[in-house]
């Protein structure tokens, strides 16, 4: 089975906080495939602007139910249409795009910041909950709702908060290297702003222990074709939406 | 393969290549075709352009390199493809193995180098060849080529001298008058134009108070530059002889139709592939719907319908 493109029936949005709202789709092509790691590309509106898709990171999947969830800040045009449409609106949507996360650890850390932190819903379930723990990071503590995302499928929460609002006061990397000393993970998978994951990314490697990314740079296919989120590997070009979004940290250069 | 698509009442020959339907897809839009084989049938697609050839692979430009603008896109992608030989060993033998006809568009940094791509490409499995002097993304080369008729005139007499295939000239309109270039490449020998290229703009992130895309300029695509293209198209029809192919923010038939009046023989899809991928096959359909609600029997029949005393 392969990417395909479905009109897919709107289940429900849920609020997660001021601007950040939780949408759930009926569409079984894509829910029974995708992976955790991978995304879709959604077409928010059939008028000429916004034109393109808009790319979500798959957050959640109940294969049974046949739908997937997206998390989404609302933050421009696309995902102002996107908060307003109701349940029951179909909208069209291609995917599973793109290659996910390697599934292969025994004891993993996921590390998350922001936004970042949606496709790892979906990989923290695909894992057995007593064997995965969580870095989160956070401005303040007013994004919340993560814990009760994640309360569910982690054995421990480890919280960063900037302000210190909530949990350990600074970034991720305030609590990562303590962490890592333990011996206990034996891979680190990372997504949310580029600066934390190569910081993250730094300090994983030096510990010996492979780390995964999820990058994200601007897309209009998401297919492969137009070349836009492309990106310097090691010895060869990266496509974001194909050979990614999710690399080993040491496979990019240029990120 | 797909004989007689329907009916053979949209096939049409740009210059000596022959497509079963006027409607192809823009390059750098489409990838190698391959990329959108989960979507349509390429064997219903008139021809596949595909990306942007260069003799040496290019890694293009730096930075951010696409941006959503009011209905269209800049891009500044700079030409990255894996160049001319990693095409003819690994993309090509793929290609082959799809009954569509393959353009390849081609770019260099003087008129030397096209040629010599020219004779590279001139192989068996390549149906055209489409000479990019219009890409406002790379330093050398490109629109400088396309701006300047004499300039134009060289890469086509180069082109020319070196391959079998019909050549179409792919037209900028970041000029003052596209006409003026589109009669010189026809006196050059080009077999067939295609325009129009992207328009050069620009996007400012007044937060950051910096241009947004890495190359600080790109070119315009999607509905925004349709007008634009649809008169420029228009107006090379009443003056050159040799077949258009029309391009601009062709998002459904309608646009595409619109084009076909202007006196395009063929059209292609370019940005909107990225909103519907299965646009390139889909679009003929409409044609059909369209001429058999007007009782058009043939597309030649529709082409240039608009020019005056027509």
């Amino acid at each position: 089975m392969s990417k395909t493109m479905v009109d897919a029936k709107v289940v429900c949005q849920i609020v997660l906080s001021e601007d950040v709202k939780l949408i759930e789709v009926f569409a079984p092509d894509i829910a029974c495939i995708a992976q955790p790691g991978q995304f879709v590309n959604v077409q928010v509106s059939k008028q000429a602007a916004p034109l393109l898709r808009r790319p979500f990171g798959v957050a959640e999947v109940n294969r049974e139910k046949g739908t997937f969830t997206m998390i989404y800040r609302i933050m421009g045009e696309a995902t102002k249409i996107l908060a307003n449409i109701c349940n029951n609106d179909f909208i069209n949507i291609i995917g599973p795009l793109g290659h996910g996360f390697s599934l292969n650890a025994k004891r993993p850390l996921l590390v998350g910041g922001g936004l970042g932190l949606a496709p790892l819903v979906y990989l923290a379930q695909s894992f057995s909950k007593d064997s995965v723990e969580i870095v989160m990071g956070g401005r303040t503590a007013k994004e919340l709702f993560w814990t009760e995302l994640f309360s569910d499928k982690v054995n421990i929460m480890h919280i960063t908060t900037d302000d210190g609002s909530q949990g350990t006061k600074g970034t991720v990397n305030a609590v990562l290297p303590q962490l890592l000393k333990s011996g206990k993970y034996d891979c680190v998978y990372v997504c949310g702003p580029v600066p934390m994951m190569q910081a993250v990314a730094k300090v994983v490697e030096t510990a010996g222990i492979p780390c995964q990314v999820s990058l994200e740079k601007y897309m209009a296919c998401g297919l492969g074709a137009c070349l836009s989120c492309s990106c310097g590997g090691v010895g060869k070009r990266l496509k974001v939406c194909t050979d990614g979004p999710v690399f080993w940290s040491t496979e990019v250069e240029e990120w | 393969m797909v004989k007689n698509l329907y009916d053979n009442r949209l096939a049409v020959n740009i210059g000596g290549l022959k497509m079963l339907t006027p409607v192809t897809t823009a390059s750098g839009t489409f990838g190698f075709g391959l990329e959108f084989q989960d979507f349509l049938d390429l064997e219903k697609v008139g021809a596949v352009t595909v990306k942007g050839t260069t003799l040496e692979p290019r890694a293009g430009n730096k930075g951010q390199r696409a941006v959503e603008t009011p209905a269209g896109m800049l891009n500044c992608v700079g030409l990255e493809n894996p160049g001319a030989e990693y095409f003819l060993q690994e993309t090509l033998p793929k290609l082959k193995m799809i009954n569509v006809p393959i353009i390849v568009n081609i770019a260099g940094n003087t008129p030397e180098e096209y040629g010599e791509l020219a004779k590279k490409l001139d192989v068996e499995g390549v149906d055209a060849i489409e000479i990019n002097i219009s890409c406002p993304n790379v330093k050398q080369g490109g629109l400088a080529f396309g701006t300047c008729a004499i300039s134009a005139v060289q890469v086509v007499e180069a082109v020319k001298a070196n391959t079998s295939k019909p050549v179409i000239t792919k037209l900028s309109p970041n000029v003052t008058d596209i006409v003026e270039i589109a009669l010189a490449v026809e006196k050059a020998g080009s077999d067939a134009v295609s325009l129009i290229n992207t328009l050069l703009g620009m996007k400012i992130d007044i937060n950051k108070q910096k241009p947004i895309l890495g190359n600080v300029m790109g070119g315009l695509s999607g509905p925004a530059v349709r007008p634009v293209a649809v008169r420029m198209v228009y107006q090379v029809a009443q003056a050159v002889q040799i077949p258009i192919i029309g391009m601009g923010g062709i998002m459904c038939a309608a646009d595409a139709i619109e084009f076909l009046l202007a006196g395009a023989s063929a059209i292609a899809v370019g940005t909107g592939n990225f909103c519907d991928p299965r646009l390139a096959e889909t679009i003929s359909h409409g044609i059909i719907e369209y001429m058999d609600a007007k009782g058009i029997s043939n597309i030649h029949d529709m082409i240039g319908k608009a020019l005056p005393n027509r």
